[in-house]
């Protein structure tokens, strides 16, 4: 069982005070700005808004009652000073209802605000929905805006790059075809020196799962993909991992609003595990890419649900350890706590099962407060962190609740199991001096298993 | 006269033990079988960094640092990628392709298997490599490799334009095109996909992007009149030289010839569409309404509907029948012309036509068991271990390769003893 947080959240860390968002220069939302007429901005509302919505946002527009409940969900708007202009309700009044209101007449001017506020200041973590009495979903009218703003051009320059590399590599980091392989090839090496008859079987036609991942890995963090594989080893899992592109599961084009490159990237991974004869696919620990696979991008391509079973990391843990075929030698000493990242507790609960797999793991767990599905955002999901440097500010400004929610806990060590709620909270630490170590549950896993 | 024409039909059963090649070396990587079932091969590790290619009871001479993507080509060549440690060749039957790089990966075969090519990277270079000749120009990236079907030229998607870090303005002015044998073509567009050749490898279409919302077909550098929001990979008719692809427009899926909109009715989804040999009929996989998928046979969808897939759709030979593996409710079945099978399997494999076109096998795995299913008949032909069937040219036989008890077996069965 977990234990509360035996300290009352602290004043130490003070909330912002009320302020318009933070001026930032965006190369790439000044460039699209320019671009802009208000004809353009008038036609392309109109299409986007005629041809892509219907049933769906008429009924979340004709039931929102104003009562503004969402914004006591709301990160930014709980760490801003209560400032109304951060609450959700208060993000759709400023874009989609003016929006809609004018006809899509507004200027140059209003699409950059609203590109702010639906790219920057909304991490569509979903929060406000389960505040909302009558559960409308304002990450969906805000990604309603964002398709605006990706079709008029107006994007984030760091995130827009990010899609243009999901575009042309099939992966979101610009890893090249080689680069991976290679990459597989090097951490078999490197884990053969721990376990000689380690494998990543790469290409291997029938076996039981397909194990997919996000481009940072290989990129920047191989000893994931070194600690994935001694855990199916371990575990003696029938895996392989694909050598073509359909490897890479995230997908930055589901927040950027450009849905055409979203079904494209999502398709390739599902060709690639229908190629392969897999029977399910296992997700690494990532939340917006499961988010992706399991409820955006397949639905965009026809999809009700995932063609091929797909499970998270965390259920996948919860199986191995259920099951007996992963044995812990020692618990984690060390007090952790858990952060229920958004996309795939609000998402698709898996909190329950998060909490199975750090009690297996380790002797001391701490809740922070709220938990579960009322887990506050770390504020990276949503693309929002991958609007890159020029938002960091903001970013941090609007997560000094959640700073003050880790604080609380008193514990050091922070289970993150998802990999931009991993990059976010060590920001956050890092900006709120908080002195967290923030580990995926693979880290803990790999260190306390039998192997 | 067909490569299988000479292969033995006759002998019922073969077999070459394998199990004990599991305790000959340290380990066996999953092993593949000639597509004449004579042989069976695998990487093994022969040191500790050391790996060989072992045959039936023949084991290549050379040791190699890595060895990777181990397959018979469709004539029956072996074939590796190889490493020394410091650089990447080719394996074929033992014999090293004289040329080497920094890696290769991405094999490629032409059906009759008599030419291969693969992918290289070579200082931060790419290209492609057709039967140990490099291109003559290589690119700051690859993607989307193609080889022709007559196997004498090869394409990919190349980057001509220097991409600066985060520079989505010249992204936007398009550092992509296509590369035939090396030679790119003079447009550069956005994005360049998946290509193909025509049949007679002298012209080469490709899925490109003119703009974030803008897609269409080139062919040869040209592109097509029209755009569309969306496009999937062009096929070219097999004797006529016109181009098709799945185009999508107004928020639906259907099909285009050469830019213009050649099926009437709109899907949901509309992909992988597949010319019948005589190029007569098209048929693809299709969502005629959300969350349902079947088969268009000339833009006309079949009555039968499954929920959650199909895939590997193909035409019999004399292009009358059309057949596809289907998912439905998480169980595997295949549908041929429009009829559902009964049995339900745990996975297939994809659906082999009889030459005749009367009959259809495949690999299906139910229950950890491998097993032959002929035109919906279980039979009791199975392993724990199976690749798919191959009929004999006059289709009274069945090739089987399967790995049972320890022992990789080559099985003949005649459609008598399968169907009685």
């Amino acid at each position: 069982m977990a234990e509360p947080a035996e300290k009352t959240p602290l004043e130490s860390i003070p909330l912002a005070e009320p302020a318009t968002a933070l001026p930032v220069a965006d190369a790439g939302i000044e460039a699209g700005v320019q671009a802009l007429t208000p004809r353009t901005i008038a036609d392309t509302v109109r299409r986007v808004l005629g041809a892509e919505t219907g049933a769906r946002l008429k009924a979340y527009l004709s039931t929102c009652t104003h009562c503004g409940l969402c914004a006591q969900a709301c990160h930014f708007y709980l760490s801003n000073a209560h400032d109304p202009s951060y609450a959700p309700i208060g993000k759709i009044k400023h874009t989609l209802w003016e929006l809609l209101k004018r006809k899509g007449q507004v200027s140059p001017e209003f699409i950059r605000q609203a590109s702010l506020i639906a790219y920057t200041q909304c991490n569509m973590c979903r929060r406000c929905a389960i505040y909302c009495p009558l559960g409308i979903d304002v990450a969906y009218m805000i990604s309603v805006v964002r398709r605006i703003c990706r079709a008029l051009g107006v994007t984030p320059l760091y995130l827009q790059d990010t899609v243009n590399s999901h575009s042309a590599t099939h992966n979101q980091m610009w890893v090249k075809a080689d680069e991976w392989v290679d990459t597989l090839q090097w951490q078999e090496e490197d884990a053969r020196d721990e376990i000689p008859e380690l494998r990543i079987p790469l290409e291997k036609e029938g076996a039981d799962i397909m194990y997919s991942i996000i481009a940072p890995e290989p990129k920047f963090q191989a000893g994931l993909i070194y600690k994935a594989a001694v855990i199916m080893h371990v575990a003696g899992v029938d895996w392989t991992m694909p050598a073509r592109p359909g490897w890479d599961n995230s997908d930055m084009a589901m927040y950027s609003g450009d849905y055409d490159i979203m079904g494209r990237i999502k398709r390739f991974h599902f060709d690639t595990a229908a190629r392969l004869r897999v029977k399910k696919i296992v997700m690494g620990e990532c939340g917006h890419a499961f988010r992706s696979v399991y409820d955006t991008g397949n639905r965009w391509l026809g999809w009700r649900m995932p063609p091929i079973e797909t499970q998270h990391a965390i259920d996948f843990y919860y199986d191995l350890l259920t099951s007996g075929r992963i044995k812990v030698a020692r618990k984690y000493e060390e007090p952790v706590t858990l952060h229920d990242p958004c996309n795939i507790v609000r998402g698709y609960g898996l909190h329950e099962k998060a909490r199975y797999v750090v009690n297996a793991l380790c002797e001391h767990f701490v809740e922070m407060t709220p938990n579960r599905e009322y887990n506050y955002c770390c504020g990276a999901g949503g693309g929002v962190i991958n609007c890159g440097p020029p938002y960091k500010q903001t970013r941090m400004r609007g997560n000094s609740v959640k700073a003050r929610q880790l604080e609380a806990t008193g514990v050091k060590v922070l289970i993150a199991p998802c990999h931009n709620c991993h990059s976010g909270l060590e920001d956050i630490s890092q900006h709120y001096h908080l002195g967290l170590e923030v580990k995926f549950l693979a880290d803990i896993m790999y260190e306390v298993m039998e192997k | 006269m067909s490569p299988c024409d000479s292969w033995d039909w006759e002998t019922e059963e073969k077999r070459i033990p394998f199990s004990r090649w599991q305790t000959q070396y340290q380990w066996v990587e999953s092993p593949c079988v000639a597509p004449d079932g004579e042989s069976i091969a695998a990487v093994v590790r022969l040191t500790e960094a050391g790996f060989g290619v072992r045959v039936n009871d023949r084991l290549w001479t050379q040791m190699f640092e890595k060895a990777w993507h181990l397959g018979f080509a469709p004539d029956g060549r072996l074939v590796a990628i190889v490493s020394d440690g410091e650089t990447w060749t080719v394996a074929v039957d033992s014999r090293l392709w004289e040329h080497r790089f920094d890696y290769i990966w991405r094999p490629l075969f032409c059906p009759q298997g008599s030419h291969m090519a693969f992918a290289f990277q070579q200082d931060r270079q790419y290209g492609m490599i057709l039967d140990d000749h490099p291109w003559p120009n290589t690119f700051a990236n690859i993607s989307a490799m193609n080889l022709s079907p007559d196997g004498l030229h090869t394409s990919a998607s190349v980057q001509v334009k220097h991409l600066p870090a985060g520079d989505i303005f010249a992204f936007a002015q398009g550092a992509f095109s296509a590369a035939a044998d090396g030679q790119a073509w003079p447009a550069t567009f956005m994005n360049v996909w998946r290509g193909c050749f025509s049949p007679d490898g002298a012209h080469l279409a490709a899925e490109v992007r003119l703009s974030p919302d803008e897609y269409t077909i080139a062919v040869d550098g040209e592109q097509w009149p029209h755009t569309f929001t969306a496009v999937w990979e062009p096929r070219f008719h097999p004797h006529g030289g016109s181009v098709t692809a799945p185009v999508r427009l107004d928020g639906c899926w259907t099909l285009a010839r050469d830019g213009r909109i050649e099926w009437r009715r709109n899907f949901v989804q509309c992909w992988q569409h597949q010319y019948s040999p005589n190029g007569e009929h098209i048929a693809a996989i299709v969502c005629p309404e959300y969350g349902r998928w079947t088969v268009a046979l000339d833009g006309k969808p079949w009555r039968l509907r499954v929920g959650d897939m199909i895939t590997d759709l193909s035409f019999s030979a004399d292009g009358r029948h059309v057949a596809a593996a289907v998912k439905n409710k998480n169980t595997w079945s295949i549908a041929v012309d429009d009829l559902c099978w009964h049995h339900r399997f745990d996975r297939v494999w994809p659906p082999v036509f009889s030459p005749d076109g009367w009959h259809v096998a495949i690999k299906a795995e139910k229950e950890g068991r491998f097993a032959l299913v002929v035109d919906d008949v279980v039979t009791p032909v199975s392993g724990e271990v199976m690749w798919s069937p191959c009929f004999s040219p006059n289709a009274e036989k069945l090739l089987v390769p399967l790995i049972r008890d320890g022992s990789f077996v080559r099985r003949i069965v005649s459609m008598g003893e399968v169907l009685g």
